[in-house]
């Protein structure tokens, strides 16, 4: 039938996508202490690559998102050392100021290549209709499809950030930038590229999410509210707090929508205001 | 990347440069006495050089932000019918000064209707997309005495909040209650609302209860989804559950109804044996090929579909896409359209006066062939009392989606008035 | 601080008094700008209440349009009960978005940084939440329209050019910015800026951190109620967009813009926004918006402190060079 298993499954797919988008705006600020609330933006620029990769040029579906991705980690990367690298020694408001105003260029920008109205996302057959896990529990294909891809994902930025030479750098810049930079990491190199990574997720996230919640020009303020709030429940910087974060936040407003419709949104705000003030530096606090 | 899109047709282009603040202020050098008359010196390169004064029109609307597009189809249904009846409207030239909201932004339009009434001196406004908008200028309009033609807000209230207010759009109520009313012909008995939680939302869920619930039909579930939704996986599976034998869902245009129709096609609703009925904002001609498959099948209530078959529209059309190549029209852009003609038959009617209580007299009760079939403008109401077709959508040969219409209700008045 | 010191000498107040009457007598001259001016009026309020709070106390908000929304709706609600007379209703307007300022308080002092954003950004979405289900007191999205207040001081009416809307905004600025000047020389700023910069060494010196905090929000509250309140009765309209998420990173991103800290920052902000957005808006009605980022990407990147920053910085050189003569 439905109920709970259902609930918790779509829940858990929401959150998913939550974190993917978001992952990169934690790593961002507790790294490089940037408030970029442009981060919408990679993930808006994955989605319209992957658009015009998959339904202008035709190509398959699983081969444009990966590609979408990297086409957003590289413009990621290109920004950074344009653009962001000048913001790391600045206060929080320039950088709100400055973050604002690059997407509120790039919404400009995108309507006069796209034009204002939504883009189309089909998915291919095979990721269409449902799957019964078992008899009574249907779920959507491309959900189940984005539960596997999203843990996949997850654990690769686990393991890329506890097991690798690589995460350990990022680790100890982050404890602290100077002493990184005085025993030999190039942090320049080291931001650059955790930097177009986060951008490259938030492009897969952007990329994986429109066939779900659409895409169009504003998509990257239209969302900002939520990366924020993940990152923030799930406390800047740490890859396990913005996960659980987002799976919180994507259960619980699925299953207060499933179960307490009349809510509507309040429940998820207050759910928010509540865990914030139990745990000001959020669920995991930067070690 | 289509360039029609960014290049508004030139003859608007034109009258818009006037408005440039600089320009304006070497006008104000020039000291000439008749504004009016020095504007059309300026734009004398066009055509309407030897008139006398041109008819100056403002136009509130959207140009940038999410609701975007609002503004170019009306841009372009305006342009559209002045190349067709050689620029002029009951024989003047018409100067149009354009006016950004960014969206609902009350205040904002509150101030551009005051400008426009005492700096820019027009004598009428159009356009209006919001419906908070609308009702910020009611009290503007009221002082000034000027009138006012909506092409686009539906809140039932608004032609009540002003005396110089007219409407040539819909109302939400007008294009939902048909739907209750078809629903229980067709002998389904339950039927569950979904729609987005603000004031045009409940208005839908209203009209379409009473008119289903009056044809002995009951409506077993009404679920209000908050404006900022992303994921819609937990109504559809509300529905899913409570299977009822229909529903009747309203969002405006926009993402929202793509994001549902996607997430019911995902879950089998329509296998399910759930019909999914909505009004034809879910069909809104800027977004409906974004929804592909999932729109396949979806019936609703509209007052117009790109499709409609009369010879008026498929000159819209075939203008249209002249003008504009791939980018469609939508129901705004025939508005404004038909804006333009319901001013010419209005101002022709009073021999071009354009005082508020002439031009308002000759609007209540008039009627026009418009490329949606016939509409008129209430005698009393100064509200729109129009045809609402039920449509199916369904893939044409050229792959694209369209409204196919095939039942109509005539004559239809807002269920308020 | 040297802002502080020369605010002391005589010359700032008559120079601002100036540029004040200058100003007023501008109808005098056209009155083609004037709704223009008025909403440039109201947001500059709004922006000197963000101002005391970002600016002073160093409280961070992205939720302040909550307050100018209760202070908008309230004066609404008055005039819509047969309470017009304006002055009055702004006032009580003002003083109740103070007291949802003193109720909330508690909760947003709790948290700081990004966590203290967070905080007031699901506050103010919360309270727009409300309001849009509130529909058959706030009207929804549709928002009330269709209030006239009476003559202000039972004399000049609320006309159609907005003469009176704007010389009773220019009024409510003034006294508002006069008084925001005199708090912020008073011990009550100066224990501000102390705890901004140190709140564990203001504590140790016996200033109560927690209630100066609250007070100041409270007030910054109040103060925005009133240009809420100042909104409504201008324009004669509300909707739900003056409690907005919009509205509130709007104002934020105008103090900024306009220079944090500054005494002239919200001003200059509020004048630059609202004038800048108008011209663009008029010239490329589709890209406005992207040329206003460009703007304040130049801005961050050229003037750190703001445009305000940017103006001492011009100014500062020369006055040094003074300063070193005589010595």
């Amino acid at each position: 039938m439905s109920g709970l298993p259902i609930v918790l499954f779509d829940g858990t797919v929401y959150g998913m996508l939550l974190f993917l988008m978001s992952v990169g705006l934690s790593v961002t600020l507790g790294l490089m202490g940037v408030v970029n609330l442009a981060h919408g933006s990679f993930a808006a620029i994955g989605g319209f690559a992957s658009v015009v990769l998959v339904h202008r040029l035709g190509m398959p579906f699983l081969l444009g998102v990966p590609l979408a991705a990297l086409i957003t980690a590289a413009i990621g990367g290109v920004l950074e050392a344009v653009l962001f690298r000048r913001l790391y020694r600045r206060g929080p408001l320039d950088q709100v100021l400055f973050t604002i105003g690059m997407v509120y260029v790039w919404i400009a920008v995108s309507t006069r290549i796209w034009g204002a109205g939504q883009q189309p996302a089909d998915l291919p057959a095979f990721l269409q209709g449902q799957i019964a896990l078992w008899p009574g529990a249907e779920v959507g294909a491309y959900r189940l499809f984005l539960l596997i891809l999203g843990g996949v994902l997850a654990a690769g930025i686990f393991f890329g950030l506890e097991r690798t030479r690589f995460g350990a750098r990022v680790r100890a810049a982050q404890s602290d930038r100077d002493m990184a930079g005085g025993v030999g990491i190039n942090v320049d190199r080291l931001f650059l590229l955790s930097f177009a990574i986060g951008a490259g997720l938030a492009g897969a996230g952007g990329a994986l999410a429109i066939p779900v919640i659409g895409l169009d020009p504003s998509f990257p303020l239209k969302y900002l509210a939520f990366f924020l709030i993940v990152v923030s429940l799930g406390g800047p910087g740490t890859v396990t707090g913005s996960l659980v974060a987002a799976l919180i936040v994507g259960i619980v407003d699925v299953a207060g929508k499933y179960y307490l419709p009349g809510a509507g949104g309040f429940l998820i705000y207050a759910l928010v205001v509540a865990m914030l003030i139990w745990r000001p530096q959020g669920l995991v606090a930067r070690t | 990347m289509t360039t029609p899109r960014s290049n508004p047709p030139a003859p608007l282009n034109l009258t818009v440069a006037v408005h440039d603040p600089a320009r304006r202020r070497a006008l104000k050098l020039v000291g000439a006495g008749a504004l009016g008359a020095a504007l059309s010196q300026v734009a004398g390169g066009i055509a309407f050089a030897a008139d006398a004064e041109p008819l100056k029109i403002g136009l509130i609307v959207t140009y940038s932000g999410p609701y975007a597009d609002y503004g170019k189809q009306m841009d372009n249904g305006i342009a559209l019918w002045l190349k067709q009846n050689g620029e002029r409207v009951a024989g003047r030239a018409v100067e149009i000064v354009r006016r950004d909201t960014a969206g609902p932004a009350p205040d904002l339009a509150a101030r551009f209707a005051r400008e426009l009434i005492t700096r820019d001196k027009v004598q009428v406004i159009i356009g209006l997309d919001f419906s908070p908008n609308a009702m910020a200028i009611a009290p503007v309009l009221s002082q000034a005495k000027v009138p006012c033609i909506i092409l686009n807000a539906s809140a039932s209230d608004i032609p009540k909040k002003s005396d110089y207010i007219a409407r040539i759009s819909f109302t939400v109520g007008q294009v939902s209650a048909p739907m209750g009313t078809w629903a229980g012909r067709q002998g389904i008995r339950t039927a569950m609302t979904v729609v987005a939680d603000y004031s045009s939302g409940a208005d839908a869920e209203t009209a379409f209860k009473t008119t289903f619930e009056a044809g002995g039909g009951k409506v077993v579930d009404s679920l209000r989804v908050p404006m900022n939704n992303p994921d819609f996986s937990a109504y559809v599976q509300r529905i899913k559950d409570t299977r009822p034998e229909a529903v009747f869902f309203f969002f405006p245009s926009g993402d929202l109804p793509n994001n549902f129709l996607k997430a019911a096609k995902e879950r089998g609703l329509a296998e399910a044996g759930i019909r999914l009925l909505a009004t034809g904002e879910a069909m809104d001609d800027s977004y409906m090929q974004a929804a592909g498959d999932a729109g396949l099948g979806l019936i609703t209530t509209h007052h117009y579909s790109t499709a409609h078959e009369s010879d008026l529209n498929r000159k819209f059309i075939a203008g249209y896409a002249a003008d504009n190549g791939d980018y469609a029209p939508n129901y705004m852009a025939m508005t404004a359209y038909d804006g333009m003609a319901v001013l010419d038959k209005a101002l022709t009617a009073t021999g071009g006066k354009t005082d508020g209580a002439t031009l308002m007299g000759a609007l209540k009760g008039l009627s026009i062939e418009s490329p949606r079939g016939p509409i008129e403008i209430g005698d009393k109401t100064r509200d729109i009392i129009q045809t609402v077709y039920v449509r199916r959508t369904e893939r044409l040969e050229n792959g694209k989606l369209a409204c196919i219409e095939f039942d109509k209700f005539e004559k239809v008045q807002d269920p308020r008035a | 601080m040297s802002d502080l010191h020369s605010s002391i000498s005589w010359r700032r107040p008559v120079a601002e008094a100036a540029v004040l009457a200058a100003l007023a007598a501008l109808p005098l001259v056209s009155q083609d700008y004037l709704l223009l001016l008025t909403q440039v009026a109201v947001l500059a309020l709004f922006t000197l209440s963000l101002e005391l709070l970002v600016g002073q106390a160093g409280i961070l908000s992205l939720g302040h349009a909550a307050f100018f929304g209760i202070g908008a709706y309230a004066a609404a609600f008055l005039a819509l009960a047969g309470w017009e007379e304006p002055i009055s209703g702004l006032l009580i307007a003002g003083g109740i978005a103070g007291l949802a300022g003193l109720a909330m308080a508690p909760l947003v002092l709790r948290a700081s940084g990004l966590t203290q954003l967070m905080v007031t950004l699901c506050l103010g979405l919360m309270l727009h939440e409300a309001a849009s289900r509130g529909r058959d007191w706030t009207g929804g999205d549709d928002g009330l329209s269709g209030f006239l207040n009476s003559p202000v001081l039972g004399l000049f009416e609320f006309d159609l050019f907005g003469v009176t809307g704007y010389l009773y905004a220019l009024a409510v600025l003034g006294i508002c910015f006069a008084a925001f000047t005199l708090m912020r020389a008073a011990p009550f700023g100066t224990a501000l800026r102390g705890i901004r910069q140190n709140p564990v060494r203001m504590a140790a010196l016996g200033t109560p951190v927690g209630a100066r905090l609250a007070q100041a929000y409270a007030l910054s509250a109040a103060m925005a109620g009133l240009a809420g309140a100042l909104m409504a009765e201008t324009t004669q309209s509300v909707a739900l967009e003056a409690l907005s998420f919009q509205r509130s990173a709007e104002v934020l991103i105008v103090l900024i813009l306009g220079g944090v800290g500054s005494r002239y920052g919200a001003l200059i902000g509020a004048a630059v926004y609202v004038l800048a957005r108008d011209w663009l808006s008029a010239l490329s009605p589709e890209y406005w918006l992207g040329w206003l980022g460009l703007l304040m990407m130049a801005v961050v990147l050229v003037a750190p402190r703001g445009i305000a920053g940017l103006l001492a910085r011009v100014r500062l050189p020369r006055a040094r060079a003074k300063t070193e003569d005589r010595a």
